[in-house]
């Protein structure tokens, strides 16, 4: 990800950030295109996290080359990774082992 | 450019000099064609329940880097499940993306662009105004640009970007002040939002 101006930003601890209930995952990886606004506003305005949980989630994609951005069923997950790439985040799912 | 900014009536607003807007209609354009080009003209019409219905797409990654980009895969070690997801969903994420930068260059031309011309010299800026569709439509489509703008200088990580904007090369120079212009307007369009 990146950002029209360079900023300093402390790294949180983001772990467990998103709890697993279902073992489908969406996953959203790194890339050095989209703006982590961007990234922070897409979580935020179609998964519903708050501010805090989004820009955490955004910070985990950034430093850790990806985040598990959701968990549940098959289905949702992969409604989930078509809208992703329809905001142009790269994104995938997975079964996650537990 | 005067950056996008919230109406106090609730509008999301920009201008645009007339080069920034063909400019910016003819990247659009550039990736409805490309996109059109891997959907076939009569396939790209907006129509998810064809797509779901299971009026088979393809089941192979594209070819063209920036549209694999575009249209990448759902399921990263599984190439027979990111194939059949392929297959069912990548027709309507490709109308969805048409859709997407054909409302942008609508909103530049409601702003009074005449697409297709040449930039008028000394014409008027296009001032846009966009409703909550557009501005999801625009996110999505500055979005698209950027990517395959990415893809075509061959940034594949932060240091890359930094190299193409020093590059000696006036032509990737130019092209990364465009790739880093687009993330102004963006930039702008999401602080206008907040």
């Amino acid at each position: 990800m990146t950002t029209p101006t360079p900023v300093e930003i402390a790294e949180p601890e983001v772990d467990d950030i998103v709890e697993l209930e279902d073992p489908w995952v969406t996953i959203v990886w790194n890339d050095p295109v989209n703006l982590m606004s961007y990234v922070a506003y897409v979580f935020r305005n179609y998964f519903g996290y708050t501010e805090e949980k989004a820009h955490e989630l955004m910070l985990k994609v950034h430093h850790d080359g990806k985040a598990i951005v959701s968990s549940g069923s098959r289905e949702q997950m992969e409604r989930h990774v078509q809208a992703m790439h329809e905001y142009g985040l790269w994104a995938t799912l997975e079964r996650q082992d537990i | 450019m005067k950056p996008f900014k919230r109406r106090r009536r609730g509008g999301i607003t920009a201008t645009f000099e007339q080069g920034e807007a063909h400019l910016l209609a003819s990247l659009c354009g550039q990736v409805v064609e490309l996109l059109r080009d891997r959907n076939g003209a009569a396939e790209s019409s907006a129509d998810p329940l064809a797509a779901q219905l299971g009026m088979g797409g393809p089941s192979t990654p594209p070819e063209d880097p920036v549209l694999q980009r575009l249209l990448p895969d759902a399921y990263r070690d599984d190439p027979d499940d990111a194939g059949e997801f392929r297959r069912f969903t990548e027709r309507s994420l490709t109308s969805a993306k048409v859709a997407n930068a054909e409302a942008l260059i609508g909103s530049l031309v409601d702003g009074g662009l005449t697409f297709g011309a040449p930039p008028e010299e000394g014409g008027d800026p296009i001032e846009v105004e966009l409703d909550d569709a557009e501005v999801q439509a625009w996110l999505r489509a500055l979005t698209d640009v950027r990517l395959s703008l990415a893809v075509r200088l061959g940034i594949e990580n932060d240091e890359d970007t930094m190299l193409v904007a020093e590059s000696e090369d006036e032509a990737i120079a130019a092209m990364s002040d465009i790739f880093d212009w687009l993330g102004y307007v963006q930039e702008t369009l999401i602080g206008a939002l907040d």
